[in-house]
């Protein structure tokens, strides 16, 4: 890209070499533009998704609450169960394999033949058994439950080893890696670092393969657990909705089997000594010998720390909560969690249920408690590995973004892989454009598999090859031929699109906070405002951190000298066919703005997964999510609601229905 | 390693968390890259050259970083004396037929590419395949006039 060299006469006595270089020129702002454009729809994409994932975090009091009233896990937790409990209660023997049934069927001790039938079934859009699935899991529990915490893999004996990150349910993308690259083997190992399920549709799938190689290779195939190995977030972001559906019979077993699985995945694999590779990454307090030593079973969720062994002092009923309170602790970076404030709480004016007494007594009782229920160090190691991401400057900090782990800066990585004579960090749990990126001076290395993650076009995925050398190879791929295919202009422009309906989809939800925002800059009541009063108050609402004054031609689609018209703006954003006709439309925006929420409180308190719920329980969950969220709720608002939603008029409330009938079925566009 | 800067590029609340280095500081990995990306979604079109002497004027001493306090003022400047005014389609228009000799109302991908990286200031191999992907259509020519018209961006009112 250097300058032409080329005298003045020449210049001007030319035509077309004048006509190249403005060709060029133009050509260069065309490609910056869209270049531009690109960065902003991944900001929107990535700012959604973390605020998703920071939501569900801030939440934590409540769902650990919930959890601890709903799931089976918490009565696991109060008593000790010996393995042969487990191998009891998954017990697949009686389940039947009828003749009509055309998938694979599978023989213990898998075997490579086994696993290859697994795949071609896949491939062909089959489905396992439910009879193979638990068996198949149970196998993986046994194996997983002897293995260590830190798989220690060399290069030595074999060429090369393969590494792979985040796959989310794309099993395209890991039919594609396994086609460029080789089905895994002996000569062939594999590291998957983290992350196998939600978001994509084939996260069980893609877990049967993988769960099938280790079986066959426990040498040579290498797991790392992710943040979304576990079940609560699983809740929310998906792979609990795709057990269900595809296995409705026996659904629940196989969730709460995988719910074992994933707190015995182990935590990080080290080649050679030299090459650390983790799912999320690392913090200024990081010690591979402690993470090698926790109990790592123990911690089913990031989201519910394991609770301690002794009770509340006052003799409540309630076990003491495991709190997720944290204080500031030994190194002098000071890393401190906020503690939540829960005494904010409005309670409902009239009956007060048994649930909600609780939940006051919780309240009350265990927050002087909560110098005492510390996040243990074993459970910050564990989270900081899972959920970290780096940071360009030095220091670490609280990750807010994703609610969980911290940033940690160049400095920290020094430190840390030189304290454990380490040279590189490989991580996943960041999208990236082109499937990989280096950072901090590349002594870290992220690695992303699953393309087109955020829409088709979005991103490349890739995975590495490393031999003796330890030196990365990378291999990038996008699934489908048509994306390959597109031009510039055209990805850029189809994942914008989608962008851009994710963000209005946003700006929808929050309309009446939007208009509060907007008129406190037109006191005069003129019903409009200037443009950067509209993105300094629109940022304020959505908090997405996103350059709206960019953004603002794709989204305001006419502006008079400089004023935006905010009152037509906000009509414009309507959704033109509500499915709901309720009197109330003021719970209607809250359940929009909460949907995500509400579809995980409402997997919870299904505590047999049968996929619905009474109108009861659909009343006092709403109603405690309300108080959590400081609104007020008459409860003729409620049962008005409950009444409405219940759309066979069968007395209970069908989940599935509940949150189509709150999919924003069309939002007006600009062009 | 630079600090960072309280200053920042949108007005923005703080109240909920967002990676809190998205602020004043512009890291140059590749400066002519990154700053022309800026300079051209602001609607200027500079050349090369007016990019590199530019950056030469703005970044610090040499340390590869560019800091806002500097960038602000001296793209201010350019703005308001329209340095880099945008190219019209007229005048694009009459650059393609100046490089169609044969005046056949097209460009096969080999004429175009001989100009483009071979005169002026050449692109690069990538920046030559992007091109042709995106204006070749399926007769593999390139009628420009079509071209022009679709790809021209109109200006934010």
């Amino acid at each position: 890209m250097g300058c032409g060299v080329l005298s003045v006469t020449v210049l001007f006595s030319n035509p077309a070499i004048r006509a190249a270089l403005l060709i060029q020129r133009w050509y260069r702002q065309y490609v910056a533009r869209l270049e531009m454009r690109r960065r902003c729809t991944w900001n929107i994409f990535q700012s959604i998704e973390y605020a998703g994932e920071q939501d569900q975090i801030k939440l934590y009091n409540f769902f650990d609450f919930l959890m601890h009233h709903f799931t089976p896990a918490s009565s696991e937790s109060k008593t000790r169960r010996l393995p042969t409990h487990w191998e009891r209660y998954f017990c697949y023997e009686s389940i039947e394999v009828p003749d009509s049934y055309t998938g694979p069927r599978l023989t213990f001790p898998m075997t490579f033949c086994g696993v290859s039938k697994v795949v071609q079934a896949f491939k062909h859009k089959q489905q396992l058994h439910a009879r193979y699935v638990l068996q198949l899991l149970r196998e993986t529990w046994r194996l997983l439950r002897i293995l260590t915490n830190i798989s220690h893999v060399s290069t030595c004996h074999t060429k090369e080893i393969t590494i792979c990150g985040d796959l989310h349910g794309h099993l395209e993308d890991l039919l594609l890696i396994f086609y460029k690259n080789g089905l895994p083997s002996s000569e062939k190992p594999y590291v998957f670092n983290g992350d196998f399920v939600d978001r994509g549709k084939n996260s069980l799938e893609i877990l049967l393969i993988l769960f099938g190689f280790l079986l066959v290779y426990p040498n040579d195939v290498h797991l790392n657990r992710g943040n979304h190995e576990d079940h609560i977030v699983n809740l929310r972001y998906g792979f609990t909705k795709e057990v269900l559906g595809k296995y409705r019979v026996h659904g629940k077993k196989i969730l709460n089997l995988l719910q074992k699985i994933f707190s015995w995945l182990p935590l990080a694999t080290v080649i050679d000594h030299k090459v650390l590779i983790v799912h999320g990454g690392i913090s200024a307090t990081t010690d591979l010998n402690a993470i090698a030593r926790v109990d790592r079973h123990k911690y089913v969720s990031a989201l519910r720390p394991p609770k301690p062994t002794h009770y509340a002092a006052d003799g409540c009923k309630t076990q003491a909560m495991g709190s997720n309170h944290r204080e500031a602790s030994g190194p002098a970076e000071g890393r401190r969690r906020k503690k939540k404030d829960l005494s904010g709480c409005i309670f409902g004016r009239c009956e007060i249920w048994s649930m909600l007494m609780q939940y006051v007594y919780y309240i009350i009782y265990t927050s002087p408690l909560s110098s005492v229920l510390t996040m243990t160090d074993s459970s910050t190691q564990i989270v900081d590995v899972l959920w970290s991401d780096p940071m360009p400057q030095n220091g670490c900090i609280p990750n807010e973004v994703r609610g969980g782990g911290c940033y940690w800066g160049p400095d920290v990585t020094e430190e840390v892989l030189g304290r454990h004579n380490l040279q590189l960090l490989i991580r996943s749990h960041e999208c990236k454009q082109d499937g990989y990126e280096f950072c901090h001076n590349r002594r870290v290395l992220t690695i992303f598999s699953a393309s087109n993650y955020y829409e088709m076009g979005s991103n490349r995925g890739a995975y590495i090859r490393m031999g003796p050398d330890l030196v990365p190879h990378f291999i990038q791929y996008q699934a489908s031929q048509a994306c390959r295919e597109l031009t510039l202009r055209q990805s850029v422009g189809w994942t914008e699109r989608s962008a851009l309906r994710a963000l209005r989809e946003q700006l929808f939800v929050h309309k009446s906070d939007l208009i509060s925002a907007f008129q406190e800059f037109d006191p005069n009541n003129t019903g409009k405002i200037s443009l950067s009063h509209w993105a300094s108050a629109t940022e304020s609402v959505l908090k997405l951190g996103l350059p709206w004054r960019v953004l603002r031609p794709q989204l305001v689609s006419s502006t008079q000298y400089g004023m935006v018209d905010y009152q037509m703006w906000i009509r414009e954003l309507s959704i033109t066919e509500p499915k709901l006709q309720i009197s109330d439309t003021s719970i209607l925006e809250t359940m929009y703005k909460n949907h995500s929420n509400l579809e995980t409180i409402f997997r919870v308190i299904d505590t047999d997964h049968s996929g619905s719920i009474s109108f009861e329980e659909f009343r006092q969950t709403w109603r405690l999510l309300c108080s959590h969220l400081k609104t007020e709720i008459s409860d003729e608002a409620i049962a008005d609601l409950a009444h409405s939603i219940d759309f066979n008029k069968d007395g209970s409330i069908d989940i599935n229905e509940f949150m189509e009938a709150f999919r924003l079925v069309d939002l007006s566009a600009h062009a | 390693m630079c600090t960072r800067r309280s200053e920042r590029l949108s007005t923005r609340s703080t109240t909920r968390p967002t990676a809190p280095w998205t602020s004043g500081e512009l890291v140059r990995r590749q400066a002519a890259q990154e700053i022309g990306t800026i300079i051209y979604s602001l609607g200027c079109f500079p050349s090369q050259k007016d990019l590199h002497d530019f950056i030469a004027k703005v970044e610090e001493d040499h340390t590869g970083y560019i800091h806002l306090d500097k960038f602000l003022p001296a793209m201010t400047k350019v703005l308001q004396e329209h340095k880099f005014p945008p190219i019209s389609e007229d005048l694009l228009l009459q650059a393609f037929e100046a490089l169609d000799k044969e005046k056949k109302d097209y460009l096969d991908p080999e004429e175009l590419t001989k100009y483009m990286t071979q005169e002026g200031e050449p692109f690069t191999q990538e920046e030559m395949e992007e091109m042709l992907t995106a204006l070749a259509d399926h007769r593999n020519q390139i009628h420009y006039k079509d071209v022009v018209s679709q790809m021209t961006i109109k200006p934010d009112k």
